[in-house]
């Protein structure tokens, strides 16, 4: 009798504090993001003052955060925003793609040390991968002193004061290993049968590299992007390690400016609000390819 | 199988050791030369534990700073993978077995932390608790509760896979037998589960340990820096290898747990199976 009433009960009781604690700490704090985003500011004090009520909501700080984004000072920063990690992302498919389909399809015996080597970034810390360039790319750092051992460079390069290729070139550095590994799964997984096929039946490598190999591979290169864009997004630690110039600055580092260092938390949480609409919009287009893609294989 | 077709892809092959040098070497640089002798992170100068425990300021070792942003890490990582752990197991027993409504939303709600951006899930802690959960005090407590929150899902994931493979006919075998649901989970459930619980374990340590963005939003003073916090606060500013050495202890770490977590798992899936084939299971 005890095991029939208590049974059905110990499945919900399990996941109850688990749940309660993703309510609490995951689910309030964006309530109280919003809070914020949609309160009042403190006329004396300048401090934020959260409204809980949704009813007595103000849009001051996010209509003023929107029209600053798309007019104001703030437009610099949304449009290097997305130069940067367009140019990073297109980075990461010319490198990763390549390396990924080597890895997967032709290294042979060597395959299984090259995996471990592709995945040995994941397990050293992103900030640890950050100070050895860093090291590197000092004034007086190997890669200046090799630069100057050529007849072509005489000064040391400034790479670290705000140089927008390095931005760039760190971003793609830092979240390669993260696009490489979904891309080589995806890769990993086509049939060798229906390459040998398209090859037998005349139209060379090449040929079956664009009509077979890419079309097959096209949802591990949306995940793989999906996986990069999001974090890249609100990088403002790569920015700035490697730069720390206001000419660079990107909208993570405006979100990280407002809520710590400033007193209009407002602002900096109806940029939060903001950056989140742009991700949940590319996640939904990654959704629905990916519902799609899925129907189409069945 | 003409020749042309078994070429050897030099092209490739080189650009894809090429890459894998630039994805290392630059951190191989970095651990070497936290053993240099000298003061400079940029030119050689012999081999030495100085910034290790050598030097009687500077090193990891003697530095108040260094040596707490090192046990910081530690503990915190510790915490995590105690409180992270068991609720994550919890949550993923719950949500296989239990149906209905109110165990897809929980669902949902689980899978939402892997999705969020750092930045997001930072910003949205640092606010509720500078404005709503102001019990808690910014620092390591709020730290703690944050990598709580994000680890959860990953030990959700892994020992709920776990369990999908395991299949649910040695529970009702022991059910038949006369155990009591809570019985069953203890004595038969829980032990097949033990590798997957441990490695995610591991990984929530090594997560934690990991983290930067979030323990950076949640800390508000010199108590609460962590190792991430600290090498990012250092690159730009601190002069010596120390920062090198610190950075080479953490990477210790991680590989570390890694590598506990991939032989306890080697080991106990054999003793598992050398129990399973006494009792005359040969398939787990």
């Amino acid at each position: 009798m005890s095991r029939a009433s208590r049974g059905p009960r110990l499945w919900p009781a399990l996941s109850l504090p688990g749940t309660v604690w993703l309510i609490a700490f995951f689910a309030v704090p964006f309530y109280a993001v919003a809070a914020i985003a949609f309160g009042l500011t403190d006329p004396l004090f300048r401090s934020p003052i959260p409204v809980w009520n949704p009813l007595q909501w103000q849009f001051d700080h996010l209509l003023g955060a929107l029209q600053r984004s798309l007019s104001g000072d703030l437009r610099p920063v949304f449009v290097r925003t997305f130069v940067y990690v367009g140019a990073a992302l297109a980075l990461c498919i010319a490198i990763g793609y390549p390396v990924a389909y080597y890895v997967a399809r032709l290294a042979g015996r060597r395959r299984g040390l090259l995996l471990a080597l592709i995945l040995a970034p994941w397990w050293i810390n992103y900030l640890t991968r950050m100070l050895a360039w860093v090291n590197l790319l000092q004034p007086d750092g190997y890669v200046n002193r090799v630069l100057q051992s050529t007849p072509f460079v005489s000064q040391p390069v400034d790479w670290l004061g705000g140089n927008p290729y390095t931005v760039v070139v760190a971003l793609a550095y830092g979240y390669l290993p993260f696009f490489i590994v979904p891309l080589f799964a995806t890769l990993d997984r086509i049939d060798g049968r229906l390459l040998e096929a398209s090859r037998d039946l005349g139209i060379g490598t090449v040929g079956t590299f664009w009509h077979v190999t890419l079309p097959l591979s096209r949802q591990g290169l949306l995940t793989a992007s999906a996986i990069t864009l999001l974090p890249m997004f609100g990088d403002y630690y790569t920015n700035t390690l490697v730069s720390g110039s206001p000419s660079t600055t990107m909208v993570g580092n405006q979100i990280e400016f407002y809520l710590l260092q400033t007193q209009q938390k407002g602002i900096g949480a109806a940029l939060v609000l903001i950056l989140s609409a742009l991700l949940m919009v590319l996640m939904a287009y990654y959704l629905v390819q990916t519902q799609r893609a899925s129907r189409e294989a069945a | 199988m003409s020749a042309g077709r078994r070429r050897r892809p030099w092209a490739l092959a080189t650009f894809t050791w090429l890459y894998v040098a630039w994805s290392l070497v630059p951190v191989l640089i970095a651990v070497q030369f936290s053993f240099n002798d000298g003061r400079s992170r940029t030119t050689w100068q012999g081999a030495s534990f100085r910034w290790y425990w050598g030097d009687p300021f500077a090193s990891v070792a003697n530095d108040p700073s260094l040596r707490l942003a090192l046990t910081n890490s530690l503990t915190l990582g510790l915490f995590t993978l105690l409180v992270a752990t068991p609720l994550g197991t919890a949550l993923a027993l719950g949500l296989t077995r239990w149906r209905g409504r109110a165990s897809r939303a929980s669902n949902s709600l689980m899978l939402l932390p892997l999705a969020t951006p750092e930045i997001v899930l930072g910003s949205a802690l640092f606010i509720v608790f500078s404005e709503l959960y102001t019990v808690v005090p910014l620092g390591r407590s709020a730290q703690l509760i944050g990598h709580v929150t994000f680890s959860m899902s990953y030990v959700v994931v892994i020992v709920r896979a776990r369990l999908l493979s395991i299949g649910s006919e040695y529970e009702t075998a022991a059910r038949d037998l006369g155990a009591s649901r809570t019985q069953a989970l203890r004595t038969v459930l829980l032990p097949l589960l033990a590798p997957a619980v441990f490695a995610a374990a591991m990984i929530v340590f090594a997560a934690s340990m990991d983290d930067f963005v979030v323990s950076s939003f949640l800390s508000t003073d010199a108590s609460s820096v962590t190792v991430p916090i600290k090498l990012y606060s250092g690159v730009r500013t601190s002069p010596t290898p120390a920062l090198n050495a610190l950075a080479t202890l953490l990477l210790l770490g991680s590989v570390l747990s890694a590598v506990l977590a991939w032989l306890v798992l080697r080991r106990l899936r054999r003793d598992q199976t050398d129990q399973l084939a006494q009792l005359g299971v040969t398939d787990v």
